[in-house]
Formats: C-alpha cells, structure tokens, sequence
C-alpha cells in the first residue's frame, strides 16, 4: 500500500478505482450528539469578516464586483487567488481573486457577452470576434440544427428554460477520486480505458477516444492549477487537509471551466471523516483544526460564482450555483453512514451563518441516527437552510454512493451522469388541448392543429382525450429538442474535468422535467367534480373559465384528485419513454422547479382550477397555494403518493412553517415543558 | 356515532406530544375574551363526521404519528360530545394510538350522574388530559370567560382520583393573567395533584384580531399587548413556587 494510505483497510479500492470501497471499509460511524463540535477560530472570524465585507461590496455595486472580459476561463487560465494567505488552510478561487467572475464562452459568446454587458463590462472584441467566427459555441450548434417547430415552442414557453444558451450543469464529478489516488494514478487508469476501446472506428469509438484524451489534457492541467497553489495532486492526499484541499481542487477545476445550472458537489464528507477519524487517532490535528479546514473549505463553496445576465437570474430566482452535497444516509449493509464528519458539515452553518450554499442536502431515513436527527432539525430550524431527501426511496435505485445534482436529481458519484433537460409546461398544454394546438397568449398555431373543444362546458373524458394526444406531441418535440442540445453541448462544450472523474461508461440519464402538475391535476378535477363553462374571445380561442361548485383539490389526501395527479405524471413519463434519447441515455423526469414556477406562471394564461393569467405556478410537485386546508401531512401525503418510478429524476416539495408551529421552540428539545421541581 | 366537527388538522405539533392528527370539535360554551378560534364556539354549524371516518383519515398517515405521538381532540368544547369521544377513542385504542384531549373542564358537572358515568368510560379511553385553567380567581373567571370555574377546578380533581395523567396550561395575558398572587395561587391549587406531569405556561398572542372581525364579534382585548414571551420564565415561577409549596405542606416528593 502507498504510504499515504497507511492505517486505511485496504480492499478493492486499492488495485482499482472504487471510492465506495474505501468508505464501506474505512469509515466510523458516529450515533452521538453534537457536543463535540469546535467553534471557529480567529482566524475563519477574520477570512469569513473578508467575505461578508467583499458580499457587501458586491451588493452595493448592483451585484457584481469584477468581471474577466479578457481571459477565456479554463483550468489554468487564472494564477492562484487569496483572501488573506497566512490565514487560509485550503485555498483555491475560480480566478485570480475572490469575487471576479469568469469568462465562460463555450456555452454561448453571446450569452457571455450579455452577461457583461448587463453588468456594466464590455467582452474583448477579439474573443468575441473568435468565438463568433473561428471557434462555434454550444448555442450556436443548437441553433442551426432546430427545427421552426422547436423554435416556436421555446418562445411561447410550452418547452422552456432549456439549456440551449448556457451550461447544462448536473454532471457531479467524483472529486474524492483526487484526494484517494492523486492525479497520477487517475491518469494510469484513463490510459487503461482509451486503450480498451474498441478498434472499429465507428462514431461512438471515436467520440470516446477523443473525449478520454480531454479528460486526460484536464488531469494534467488539474496539476498543473494545483502547483500553483503550491500543492502536489500527483499523489494521492496523507491527511484530512490535504484529502479536503485535493477534493476541493477537483471541483474548483469543474467551476473553472463549466457555468451549469447546478454544479454539485456529490458527497464528500463521510469520504473526508475516514482521514478525520486516522488523524484525531494519529494526534497529526485536533478537532478545532479540522472543523477549521471544514469551515474554509465550505467558505470557498460559498464563493463560487458564473456570469450571469438578468433573465438568468430571474429563471432561477436569484443567482443560485446548486453546489449541492449530501449529506448521511443510511448504507446497504445496515450502518447509518452518519459520521462526526456530516455533523461538522452542518456546523459550519454555526460557525459561518445559515446560507443557501452550499445546498446541505441530508439523505434521510427513519434509520439515522437520533442524534445526528435531533441535531438536524436544531440546525434546520435555527438556519432553514438545510434540504432533505428521502434516501430509503432512493437507496433502493442507487445504492449508498449517491449523491444529489441540483435540488433532486440523484446519481451514482462517479458512475452516472445526468442530461439536464429544463422542463415542459404541463399547465399551458392544457390549454393548447382545449384550443386544437393554439397558444392562448400569442394566439399563435404553436401546436398541432388538433379539433379544439367544442360547447360551453368542459366535458371531462373529451379533454382527457384531447390532452393525452396534445401530451404525446409535447413529449416528442421535447424529447427531440434536448436531443440536439445535448449533442451539441458534447461537441462544444465538453464537460472534461467532471468527466475525467467517472468511469469510462457511464449511464447517461436523460432528464426531462414538468411544470405546473398541481394546476393539471386541480384543473382536471374541476371539470371533472365541478361544472366548468368556458369564456371564447372574439377569435374562438378559450381564454378564461367559469368554475361553479366545488371540487377536490390536490394537496388534501383526497385520491379523487391525487389519483389524476399520478396519472399524468405516468402518462408524461410513458410518453418521454417512446422516443429515442441521445446517447442513449435513461429517461427520467423531475417534478421539480422550486424557483421558474414564476417566469412560467407569466407566460400561462387562465387555467380552469381558477388561477389566473400570469400568477406563479407552485414550486415543484407543491399544491397550489392556500388549496391544501388540511394542514401539512395531508399536503405531504398528497405530494408522497406520486410514483417515483415515473419521475426518477426527483419530486420537490418545498416546506415552508414558522417554527413556532413545529413545536414549542426549544423546548421541543430541552424538554422543559416538563416539570423538574428541583430547580 | 358521528360528531360535530370543526375541521381537521394532519399536522398538530403544539397539542400534545409528538405529532398529532388533531380533530376541532364544534362548539363551545365558554366565551374566552382571547380565544383564537371563536369560529368554533356555535354549537351549530361544523361538518357531521363519523368517528370510524376520522380514525381513517388517520391510518392513511399513521407513519407521523406512530413516533410518540397520536391524536388529540380539542375544539370548541371536546366533552361537550362525550359519547362520540367515547366511539373515537374505543376505535383509537384498537388501533394502540396515543389519546389526548384538550379540554376547559367547563362541561364538568360531578352532580349529573349519566354524565360522570360516561365520563368514567371514556377516561379509561384516554391517555392525557390537557387542562386549560384559564383562571384561579372565580369572580376573575367569569370576567375572562363568561363561566365559573367551579367544575373546572372539580374536573382536575377527578383526573387526578382518575389517576389520568394531566397537562396544566394556563395563557398569561398582560392585565389578565400574569398578578403574581393569582399565579402563585394557581399553583397552590395544582400542587396537590399527582397525575400532572407538564405545566404549559402560553404567552398571550393577538393573531385571532382578523378572525374576529371577519365573524363581526368584537375583540375585547384589542388594546392589550401580546405578552413578551422573555417574561414566561419569571411568570411561569410564580406558578412552580406555589406548586413547590403545597408539595411541601402536603409531602409530596418529586421525582425528576
């Protein structure tokens, strides 16, 4: 064994690349409490003083502090970039200084171009002038290979928020891979893999080859940035700093070169606790040092930032980067995969403040621990900045190395990647099945020209009918779009780093995602439970409607509608499944937008549920606002009941209370409701 | 054997351990000047619901409430409609779920025999009783709730010859409820029961404001003050120092 991995178990994971294998033989469980976390030091008082400060700054100047409008960002673009050196135990910025946001062209120049400009900054012409002429973008591919249809869907919203002009993001590297077996032996094993392709130079063999050598070329500069920095990545890390600042080194090389929509982080700490536990054993570092390193680390997580343009930020809801890490679990042998290190994770919202970033995700299960449980939801209801998810619903597909992309989107690290595929507009082809294809806002023919409804009032099984034919054509079109947009990001605007860390074949899932579920399915129940008239204008298109009587409303445990929320989930699904996917890659959807709800909501007209033209949609697989009157298990249990087999990429519910009605406040804890006379 | 009901609530956090599927009964006798739910005061109106109805609703999300929690039945006035209780929590206790009721006491009355006997049955049914006393003083009780406290203070008594385990709340109002004596009194009183194992002291909050005026009642408090909750503490001695005494009188220990 290598002497950095002296007192490590060995196994599998030494003679070949399997950071599973390492944790399942290495790491210590943790059942205890979080009495053993350390505060922060002055010197991370002093660093996160630095941030606010420069948060500040940033602010004031409308939201962005510095630009790059010269240096085209790759992995060795930028020299290395501090806060304040002689503080900083693991360092590392996107640029040469904190704050200044790269300059990222390959998803599209003139989205870079934008996102200067909006921001006061002008991209030097000749970079313009060669990604325009000389070297063509993803967007630029995308867009001499749609098809008028594919166009015109995007405009009237039915598709939308596709990313066809930016990062796809989603595609988790397995940055620990850096930390166990240093960049050297990594390269060992790409070579193994270009070597055992096949020798017919069909499209797919050729296309790997020449990716496997990219992600070698970013191997190589990954070093190259980390020597920079004064560190030696050829080796694999020989303690818990090092395995941090070589993990860290991988993703910051990820960020460099991608601007996606989410660029997660996967899941590191019970990977990190493994050299934790060796060094408190070994004496090489107390546990104030070692939540020190976990504090600056996550303090450099909170500084990762892309170019933006306004529209951007207003899909998103802000100017949000998804460095999502997941957090415990439970393992397939049993063993809760807490450890002291997810409590330091979470401690760092203690010793730095809540944030939005990174995305603390835990992976939840009845079996975890009670006083990792407790000490979760002390965090949560102290910060609301936690995330949960359901991990003994997603163990059972992806085993106990999982970590989440995004929000929801839930893939082996290392071994599955993801197509991100924005999402379809469920609400708005409802309306277009019940005007034969026509767009109610733009009163455009945008679908197929379909036989609209006919009569004053909505009969139930005619739009049933209508909207699974008008379902199937949204499907295909959509389908068939992120079909070219994937190919074209592939082609320019490769994703080598995040690649160079997984295996060679990996399972591509293919994800697709739908919007506006919980107005479908109120939608439907109304026609179906109430009397709904419609309201024609001067053109014969329906543009508004008159709901009388009640109906059952998703989000009320009530299957009368939960179950027509089910099925449109399956027969969305049912339909994605019939068509070919790039790379063949598994189709998936997401029931998911906890921030586009907005935007999509202004491109909707009227929809028969009562909503309005233009109001917000709910959050992702949410029931509409206010319509969930039967407190929160209800609304939940509505939300469990839709089939993750159908919508595999994920279902998000946001949970929004005030703490007051989680329990009485801390006493929930200290349990002083009790009477203890002998105070 | 249906019920008057309120509405139901899949998700009661502050009534009772745990967890609780809570069921609002409709209609109340008393008039409480800070009541936050005078929609339920009428004994008309509400939702006729069978009880073997709400204990399904309540196996279809058991798995919340099966970790230290179970069902509370508050309202409006839950022993106001005894034998439909006495139905809910037969069917509850077959199933081996937790039983609460979040009662005033005020339907209490030890001389109305074909009550007490029901009475005597559907405690056998139930596993913790939540007394609000809203006051010590009787003539301060009737100001502050339009009844006597008399029954009431009787209920607690009966609980605790019941054996049945019991929570004391009490909501300190500024003006109202938060005299020193009074609260020292109250105290005293709940000292001598064995079976209370909580004292819930509650800080007066006005959100019930809107409520009101959208039933066209007019709210009596509507100058006092919410309480500042950093004052529950000092409040809530008061109360521990009366209980501490007659424990003393009476030799009663206490384990912690």
């Amino acid at each position: 064994m290598r002497p950095e991995w002296t007192d490590f178990v060995g196994g599998k994971w030494d003679r070949e690349i399997n950071v599973r294998d390492f944790i399942q033989r290495n790491y210590t469980p943790y059942t205890g409490d979080d009495s053993f976390l350390a505060g922060p030091t002055q010197n991370t008082k002093d660093l996160w003083d630095q941030v606010l400060d420069l948060q500040k700054q940033e602010r004031e100047a409308g939201g962005v502090l510095d630009m790059d409008t010269k240096v085209v960002s790759t992995i060795t673009s930028h020299g290395p970039g501090y806060l304040d050196k002689s503080k900083e135990t693991i360092v590392g910025f996107q640029t040469d200084k904190p704050f200044k946001r790269s300059l990222q062209p390959y998803g599209g120049i003139r989205m870079a171009e934008k996102a200067c400009a909006d921001n006061g900054y002008t991209v030097d012409p000749e970079i313009s002038e060669f990604f325009s002429t000389h070297r063509k973008t993803h967007n630029a591919g995308v867009f001499d290979a749609y098809t008028p249809e594919m166009r015109a869907c995007r405009t009237a919203h039915i598709i939308t928020g596709l990313p066809d002009a930016y990062g796809r993001g989603r595609i988790i590297g397995d940055y620990r891979r850096v930390a166990l077996y240093g960049i050297d032996r990594l390269l060992e094993d790409k070579q193994a893999q270009k070597d055992s392709t096949g020798d017919v130079m069909t499209d797919d063999v050729i296309r790997l080859r020449e990716e496997l050598s990219e992600q070698m070329t970013a191997l190589k500069m990954m070093k190259e940035m980390a020597a920079s920095y004064g560190c030696d990545i050829s080796k694999p890390a020989a303690n818990v700093q090092e395995a941090i600042q070589w993990t860290y080194f991988g993703y910051l090389c990820a960020v460099k070169e991608q601007n996606g929509a989410a660029m997660s982080l996967g899941r590191t700490s019970t990977f990190i606790d493994c050299y934790a536990e060796r060094d408190l054993k070994n004496g090489t570092f107390t546990e104030e040092q070692i939540q020190e390193f976990v504090d600056h680390f996550i303090m450099k997580l909170r500084c990762i930032k892309f170019a933006r343009t306004p529209e951007y930020n207003q899909i998103f809801a802000g100017d949000p980067v998804w460095v999502t890490e997941s957090l415990g679990g439970v393992g397939i042998d049993g063993r809760p995969m807490v450890t002291k290190m997810s409590f330091r994770y979470l401690n760092t919202l203690n010793n730095l403040g809540p944030s939005p970033e990174p995305n603390l995700t835990v992976l939840w299960s009845t079996r975890l621990p009670e006083g990792w449980k407790k000490f979760c939801a002390k965090m949560s209801i102290k910060t609301s900045s936690i995330q949960y998810e359901n991990d003994d619903l997603m163990r059972v597909t992806h085993g106990d190395d999982y970590g989440i992309a995004c929000c929801v989107s839930s893939m082996r690290i290392g071994k599955e990647m993801q197509f991100f595929g924005a999402r379809a507009n469920l609400a708005k082809c409802l309306l277009y099945a019940l005007n034969g294809g026509i767009d109610e806002v733009t009163k455009k023919q945008v679908g197929p020209k379909y036989r609209p409804v006919e009569g004053d009032v909505l009969d139930y099984d005619d739009v049933y009918a209508k909207y699974m034919d008008m379902i199937e054509w949204q499907a295909k079109v959509y389908v068939n779009t992120l079909n070219i947009i994937h190919y074209m990001h592939d082609k320019y605007c490769y994703e080598r780093a995040q690649m160079a860390l997984h295996d060679r074949d990996v399972r591509r899932y293919f994800a697709t995602g739908i919007a506006g579920l919980s107005i479908v399915a109120d939608s439907l129940s109304a026609i179906k439970y109430a009397k709904v008239e419609v309201v024609r204008d001067e053109d014969g298109i329906i543009v508004d409607f008159k709901t009388t009587g009640d109906f059952p409303k998703y989000g009320n445990d009530d299957d009368r509608v939960d179950d027509i929320a089910q099925d449109i989930v399956h027969k969305f699904m049912t339909a994605v499944r019939r068509h070919h996917t790039y790379r063949d890659g598994f189709p998936t959807t997401s029931i998911l937008t906890i921030t586009s709800n907005v935007t999509y909501g202004k491109a909707t007209g009227n929809t028969p549920d009562g909503r309005r033209k233009g109001q917000p949609f709910a959050p992702g697989a949410n029931p509409m606002h206010g319509r969930d009157s039967h407190g929160a298990v209800a609304s939940l249990s509505s939300v469990s009941k839709l089939p993750f087999n159908d919508a595999q990429d994920g279902i998000s519910n946001t949970f929004t209370i005030i703490p007051g009605a989680l329990g009485k406040e801390d006493q929930v804890f200290a349990g002083d409701i009790e009477l203890d006379l002998n105070k | 054997m249906s019920g008057r009901i309120h509405s139901l609530e899949s998700f009661g956090t502050v009534d009772g351990p745990g967890t609780r599927y809570v069921v609002f009964v409709q209609g109340c006798p008393m008039r409480c000047l800070y009541c936050h739910n005078p929609d339920t005061w009428a004994m008309t109106g509400g939702k006729i619901m069978e009880a073997s109805y709400i204990m399904e609703q309540y196996d279809r999300n058991k798995a919340f409430y099966q970790n230290g929690g179970g069902i509370t039945v508050t309202g409006g006035e839950p022993l106001m409609q005894v034998d439909f209780l006495i139905e809910l929590f037969t069917l509850a206790k077959e199933r081996g779920v937790h039983t609460c009721i979040d009662s005033s006491g005020i339907a209490f009355n030890a001389k109305n025999t074909a009550f007490i006997e029901k009475l005597d049955k559907l405690m056998t049914l139930t596993d913790l009783v939540m007394l609000d006393i809203k006051h010590i003083d009787p003539v301060k009780h009737k100001e502050l709730t339009s009844q006597p406290n008399e029954g009431i203070l009787a209920f607690a008594s009966y609980l605790n010859d019941k054996g049945v385990h019991m929570w004391i709340r009490h909501v300190v109002v500024p003006g109202w409820t938060d005299d020193p004596k009074y609260l020292y009194d109250l105290g005293y009183f709940i000292g001598q029961f064995t079976n209370m194992t909580a004292l819930d002291v509650l800080p007066y909050h006005d959100m019930a404001k809107k409520k009101y005026e959208e039933l066209g009642i007019d709210y009596v408090l509507k100058d006092v003050p919410p309480m500042d909750k950093a004052r529950v503490p000092e409040l809530k001695a008061h109360i521990l120092d009366g209980i501490k005494k007659r424990r003393e009188e009476l030799g009663i220990t206490h384990h912690t």
